[in-house]
């Protein structure tokens, strides 16, 4: 089936040089950072985990919303997801990938990375996570692959995938909630110690992987021929408005309890993000912009003409996608931090090298997408002509 | 049944044999000119022994000289890179700027807002304002770090010493995150270059993994006391915790003390007397 990939149209492949030049790019950076140390990123003694870990966490939630369309049509046989399932499941692969690879980029020693693996340690809430990232892989990878092979083959698939597909859906779960227990089970930390966070997470997952998954439906509709049907979309949307809205609602209990209950050590964190503390205040404009997006973004999708407007639904995707990154990815890791357990305040910012690097994380994860995306949008064109 | 035990004790055996067959003949790869070498492992007699390693700071002792002796002391012998020294150009060039922020540092000062964030009080006498607090590793009983360390690089010993294997470490930081004490250093970058003296008998770190106080461990293993103890002039007891009879339990048993962030469960080590 991978020989779809190398037959492509000028714009595919302008499109792919553009990737592997991004890539080159952040791996000559990450040449430097192997061999400096991560001395080259912004993060410090206080601030341990920056730009990197807040990406994967962002990502762990795209990954994880692919499940959403998955319990509705394997689960409530929704058959308007028929078409879009592949495209959940390639989106969680893509997902993955970059998760991982954003996990190697932040090791301090990645050569020794398998040590995980050589001293498993089942009291670490990291061994668990490598369990169910490379599991949920896994099981994508398998599934998507073997269902549309089937699909070009005109065969029904392989009776082993049905137990797979359910297996793969406390899967999602499972990675976006372990993810989350990364978090919310150390003690000093009062902004994650908060049994809301796995919910939380997940909550603002099923809006952003799906909201991704819309904005991907428009991208397949204007280059290929195949139409993944705008009635599935709309669904999408509604899935996603009401993921948004749980999001919402549980930010405002984390406020409500840090502001009401008036502990300093869980007080101090949302004040930093929010208004600022004893001075510093890098994120505030940041998270309102964020707060913005995301409640225009329930707003846009809640009223159905605006819902239903074609020319503004990837608009309103995108202002999601954007104020869940800058939410979960920015907020929680720097809101987790600072100030810092002893209440010293350094501020974290990632630096260019930071940055190239992570675009280069995301170009491998965008390549392996296209790539996915070409095959599966492929075979449906030729399945139906 | 019987079959199966005894061809698996077949198996055993043969691969045992294996083994003491390939020993000679590692043994004289191994060895040199001098002929065969031999591993000696044996405890010294004067190692110091307990069941829990614990620590009492007598605040009313640490004056800033103190403080600056005990730093310096610990820092040297442990080989933690001083960010402030001039760089040997000869011997590093090329060395690139330093972000402070990304510093090391295994014991320090801290103003008592900072040592104890949950014990703030607007109406603090006003002598703890100006004393200065040292903080180190807690060495917890309970300790978040070890739990949350994905290989055991940073590990539990018998005697309540959190240990970390600087060779193990894959630098995740997930340690970091997890001491509530902000007890642990990374290391951004090769720290070599930051070290005026090294101390050979005391390894160096690599970039890329973290560190913190051992507690002395290398000297407890010689039979001396942790250099800060050493240093500060009766300002900090050293001993076992679980021993009623040790120095530090009576210290404990006639002063009021306080550990850090109690509250949190994790069990500190370290005690200061009020």
């Amino acid at each position: 089936m991978l020989e779809i990939a190398i037959k492509g149209s000028k714009n595919y492949w302008l499109w792919i040089v553009f990737l592997l030049a991004v890539m080159g790019a952040g791996g000559i950076f990450y040449i430097d950072q192997f061999m400096n140390g991560l001395m080259t990123t912004g993060m410090s003694r206080d601030v341990s985990w920056g730009f990197y870990i807040a990406n994967f966490t962002f990502l762990v939630g795209v990954a994880a919303g692919g499940v959403m369309v998955v319990i509705p049509y394997y689960l409530h046989d929704y058959e308007k997801f028929h078409r879009i399932t592949i495209l959940g499941e390639f989106l969680a692969v893509a997902s993955l990938i970059m998760c991982l690879l954003f996990i190697i980029v932040d090791l301090g020693q990645p050569t020794r990375a398998f040590n995980v693996m050589l001293y498993p340690s089942p009291k670490s809430m990291l061994f668990y996570d490598m369990l169910v990232l490379n599991g949920y892989l896994f099981l994508n990878i398998v599934v998507g692959w073997k269902i549309l092979e089937a699909e070009r083959n005109q065969v029904e698939p392989a009776w082993w995938t049905k137990p797979l597909i359910y297996l793969s859906i406390p899967f999602a779960i499972g990675i976006h909630t372990v993810t989350a227990y990364l978090y919310c089970g150390l003690p000093g930390r009062g902004f994650w110690l908060t049994a809301i966070l796995a919910p939380r997470f997940l909550a603002s997952a099923f809006a952003a992987g799906p909201a991704f998954l819309i904005i991907l439906c428009y991208i397949i509709r204007k280059f290929t021929k195949f139409d993944p049907g705008w009635e599935a979309m709309q669904t999408l949307s509604k899935i996603v408005c009401y993921a948004l809205i749980a999001n919402l609602f549980f930010f405002v209990c984390e406020v409500f309890v840090s502001y009401y209950s008036n502990i300093p050590s869980h007080k101090a964190h949302v004040q930093y993000l929010l208004f600022g503390y004893h001075g510093y205040h890098a994120l505030v404009p940041w998270m309102w912009t964020s707060m913005i997006l995301m409640t225009t973004g329930a707003i846009f999708l809640l009223i159905p003409p605006l819902r239903n407007n074609k020319t503004l639904l990837p608009f309103t995707c995108a202002m999601i996608i954007f104020g869940v990154w800058i939410d979960k990815a920015l907020g929680m890791i720097s809101g987790g931090f600072v100030p810092s357990p002893l209440h010293h305040v350094t501020e974290y910012a990632p630096t260019g090298p930071e940055i190239m690097i992570s675009f280069g994380v995301y170009a491998i994860g965008f390549l392996v997408l296209t790539i996915l995306y070409k095959l599966a949008t492929q075979v449906k064109e030729e399945v139906r002509g | 049944m019987m079959e199966k035990s005894r061809r698996s004790f077949l198996k055993v055996a043969g691969i045992a044999a294996i083994g003491l067959g390939a020993a000679p003949a590692m043994n004289f790869a191994a060895s040199d000119s001098h002929g065969t070498a031999h591993a000696v492992k044996s405890k010294n007699k004067k190692a110091l022994h307990a069941q829990r390693w614990g620590m009492v700071i007598d605040t009313n002792k640490i004056t800033d000289e103190v403080v600056e002796s005990i730093v310096e002391a610990c820092h040297k012998a442990h080989n933690v890179p001083d960010f402030n020294i001039e760089v040997d150009e000869k011997k590093y060039p090329n060395t690139r700027p330093v972000n402070h922020k990304q510093e090391v540092k295994w014991i320090w000062e801290e103003e008592f807002h900072n040592a104890f964030p949950d014990k703030e009080d607007e109406f603090l006498a006003e002598k703890f304002h100006d004393l200065p607090f040292l903080v180190t590793c807690n060495h917890c009983k309970n300790a978040p770090c070890v739990q949350a360390c994905p290989t055991q690089a940073t590990f539990k010993r018998e005697d309540g010493i959190v240990m970390m294997d600087f060779h193990r470490c894959i630098g995740c930081r997930f340690c970091m995150a997890a001491c509530p004490f902000g007890s642990r250093n990374f290391n951004f970058r090769d720290p070599r270059p930051f070290i005026e003296e090294v101390n050979p008998t005391f390894p160096t770190r690599s970039k890329g993994v973290v560190e913190k106080c051992n507690f002395c461990a290398e000297r407890l293993a010689k039979g001396e006391l942790p250099h800060c103890v050493e240093a500060s002039e009766g300002a900090i007891v050293f001993g076992d915790l679980e021993d009623s009879e040790s120095d530090i339990r009576v210290l404990l048993n006639e002063n009021y003390t306080i550990r850090r962030k109690q509250s949190l469960g994790t069990e500190p080590s370290v005690y200061y007397i009020m």
